[in-house]
């Protein structure tokens, strides 16, 4: 069985801010992480792996640097990675990545299992598993909690919706997206850490993927940008100390005055 | 396609340097130097007082020729013959969009044997109900929604498409949109019109609310976009609207697909699902034991809420995971989040921090929380909250 898992290299985006005078994204000194979303999604992989066989390869889209995030993806137990990365790339809103990521698994020969995580933490779209489903044109399903294989290639699974959960049946080849509940992911082994220091990851740019620099990057994106501004200011902040009765009645009072319960 | 600099007019000032958000301009010498990850934003051209940056050109997005564009639609999303109120929510403000564009509006109603919620969607502000009946959509799966939605979207050629944000909807609604080769945009919160060139700006969060984002769609067709629960405002229901309803017959419904749903496994034993919840009472390791949820329950049934927690009570084995709140559980924008024994870290705040109101409990007075809630009480919550209880219930 030929697993990828599609990671993203993300800033921490707790620490993330707009200068309030200037304006302009702070992130000098934040922290790079693999998704966390995505480590749920490579732990299911090397689960996978290790019920049915086959090998597990880690795919990003990103700057030279993703390359990081990718080499500590393999101190897990992938058994590959590969870097899709160009200039050209920059600026891709989630049309173009999904678009890219798809023209690389094509290069890689396609996968029976495409695992994404179930949303990235620095844009939440939620949106490139289910649209590189589309360019690949496989069967996906999105929120998994729980994997179990009914056959070689047909994969049954819980998924999580607003009401609960439902069971859902899907054959193989197929691209599930996955949510925190499914697993808890592994410490990375000694073993594996030593590999991955050495082991080679291969970078695919434009030419190498045959792409068109229209289709990709900022140029191949069909939603742009036109403003950043910070969220609306709170309003004051109340500190209330006293009696928990006291606390208990003034508290009522203000909710009862901001119409809610 | 980049920024467009004149240079002739350009003096080197560095005004546009300092505006950028995203720090990729730079000044060499006299000379003005557009970086890697320019994004278009345009906050350069807006602030340089010498008219020497300029936007590439950008046309109104437009339809096949041959086909009248059809106005919004809006996904009108129903579970086992109840719609979702993000729908009506949707239908107020696309009627809202509509009025500035005069264009109809549409709902499209997905399921089997649903016909009845045409009235509903009528009264809610649709001037025309498409209806896909089929057993293939009596339950809601990835694929044959996807696929119902695109045949539908290519043969009427909507200008607008609207779908909730909601699991279902963003589940389904990206691949439409890859499909059509469109952008768009997730969990907006906001929309606004540019007439001219005829574009919908939409407004999210982006980085867990800590920014936001405008964002437009300006050279394809359809402009998409989902929207996050109880933001937009519903119309009160015209029971007397006249609306007209299509049934519509989907060719891609009839062949056999790859996936197939099997069975509901487990419901979520709550009234009211978190993301429309208009209170909702969360705990967190300050309870110090799973079955003191049960002194939240009884809050949250008393304001008609729903519970959440944090990572740290669902790791605990206290609650389950479809009641975590924060970055890797769910977004959530209730009207009132109560907070009760719960630190507020970072990753648990952007999940809460677009609430309108917010009240914390902690006996920590220096606890994380307090600098995000509107009223913080410093105190037990043993204490606090069973007289908070006992306060409602005399009030009532
Ligand atoms: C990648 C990543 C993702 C994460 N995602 C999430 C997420 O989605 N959601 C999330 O919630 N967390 C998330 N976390 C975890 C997060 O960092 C915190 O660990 C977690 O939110 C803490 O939960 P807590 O506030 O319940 O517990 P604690 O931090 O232990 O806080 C308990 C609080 O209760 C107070 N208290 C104790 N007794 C009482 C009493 N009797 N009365 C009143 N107050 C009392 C204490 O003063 C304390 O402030 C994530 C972490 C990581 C690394
Ligand atoms: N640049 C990227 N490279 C690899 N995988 C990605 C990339 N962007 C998104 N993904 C995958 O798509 C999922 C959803 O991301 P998003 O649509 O950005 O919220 C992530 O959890 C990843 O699995």
């Amino acid at each position: 069985m030929k697993i990828i898992v599609c990671i993203k290299q993300v800033p921490e985006t707790q620490e993330i801010r707009l200068d309030p005078i200037t304006h302009t994204l702070q992130r000098e000194g934040v922290k790079s992480i693999i998704n966390p979303f995505d480590l749920y999604a490579l732990e299911e992989g090397l689960r996978v792996r290790e019920r049915q066989g086959g090998s597990v390869t880690v795919l990003s889209m990103g700057p030279p640097q993703a390359v990081e995030t990718l080499r500590e993806a393999l101190t897990y137990g992938a058994d590959g990675a590969v870097l899709l990365s160009d200039r050209a790339f920059a600026g891709a809103d989630t049309w173009a990545t999904a678009y890219t990521l798809a023209r690389g698994i094509s290069k890689l020969g396609g996968a029976d299992l495409i695992l994404c995580g179930k949303q990235a933490i620095d844009g939440d779209t939620a949106q490139v598993g289910p649209e590189l489903a589309a360019f690949l044109e496989l069967p996906y399903v999105a929120w998994a909690r729980k994997l179990t294989f009914v056959e070689s290639e047909v994969l049954q699974m819980e998924r999580l919706l607003d009401h609960g959960y439902d069971g859902i049946e899907v054959r193989l080849p197929a691209l599930i997206t996955v949510v925190k509940e499914i697993n808890e992911p592994r410490v990375p082994s000694f073993k594996a850490k030593l590999r991955a220091k050495s082991q080679k990851i291969p970078v695919l740019g434009l030419q190498d993927l045959e792409l068109d620099q229209n289709q990709v990057g900022l140029p191949g994106s069909f939603t742009q940008v036109v403003k950043v501004f910070p969220p609306p200011a709170r309003g004051e902040r109340e500190l209330w100390e006293g009696a928990p009765n006291e606390l208990a009645q003034r508290l009522w009072t203000r909710l009862q005055k901001l119409k809610i319960g | 396609m980049a920024i467009i600099v004149d240079l002739d007019k350009c003096t080197a000032c560095g005004l546009c340097v300092e505006a950028c958000p995203f720090g990729v301009l730079r000044l060499e010498g006299e000379r003005l130097i557009i970086g890697d990850g320019c994004n278009l934003c345009g906050a350069c051209v807006e602030v340089c007082e010498f008219g020497a940056l300029a936007l590439p050109a950008t046309a109104a997005p437009e339809p096949r020729p041959e086909v009248p564009p059809d106005g919004i639609w809006v996904f009108a999303e129903q579970r086992h013959g109840r719609l979702a109120p993000v729908a009506l929510e949707l239908l107020g403000e696309a009627r809202r969009l509509a009025e500035i564009l005069r264009v109809p509006v549409s709902a499209v109603l997905f399921g089997h044997q649903i016909h009845d919620l045409a009235t509903e969607l009528t009264a809610a502000g649709a001037d025309k109900v498409y209806v896909v009946d089929h057993p293939r959509l009596a339950e809601f799966l990835e694929e044959p929604y996807a696929q119902a939605l695109i045949e539908l979207a290519r043969r009427c050629q909507p200008e607008i498409i609207l779908a909730g944000a909601t699991y279902p909807g963003r589940a389904f609604i990206p691949r439409v949109a890859a499909a059509l080769d469109t952008g768009l945009t997730a969990d907006c919160t906001a929309f606004d019109l540019d007439l001219e060139k005829r574009l919908l700006l939409q407004t999210r969060p982006a980085f867990g609310g800590n920014i936001m984002a405008t964002i437009v769609t300006p050279r394809s067709f359809p402009q998409m976009a989902t929207v996050r629960p109880r933001v937009m405002k519903r119309l009160a229901p015209q029971p007397e609207r006249n609306g007209q309803v299509v049934p519509v017959q989907v060719a891609a419904l009839d062949e056999p697909g790859k996936s197939r749903f099997l069975q509901t496994v487990a419901e979520i034993t709550e009234t009211v699902p978190l993301g429309e919840a208009e209170v909702i009472v969360a705990g967190g390791r300050g309870l110090q034991d799973g079955k003191h949820f049960s002194l939240l329950e009884e809050l949250a049934e008393l304001l008609g809420g729903a519970i959440g927690a944090t990572r740290g009570a669902v790791d605990a084995g206290w609650i389950s995971y479809p009641h975590q709140i924060g970055q890797t559980g769910k977004t959530v924008a209730p009207k009132l989040y109560m907070a009760c024994g719960i630190s507020g870290a970072a990753q648990h705040l952007v999940g809460i921090q677009s609430s309108d109101f917010i009240v914390a409990i902690n006996s920590d007075p220096q606890a994380p929380i307090f600098q995000i809630a509107d009223v913080g009480l410093v105190g037990d919550l043993f204490e606090i909250i069973p007289a908070l209880i006992q306060e409602i219930k005399a009030s009532r």
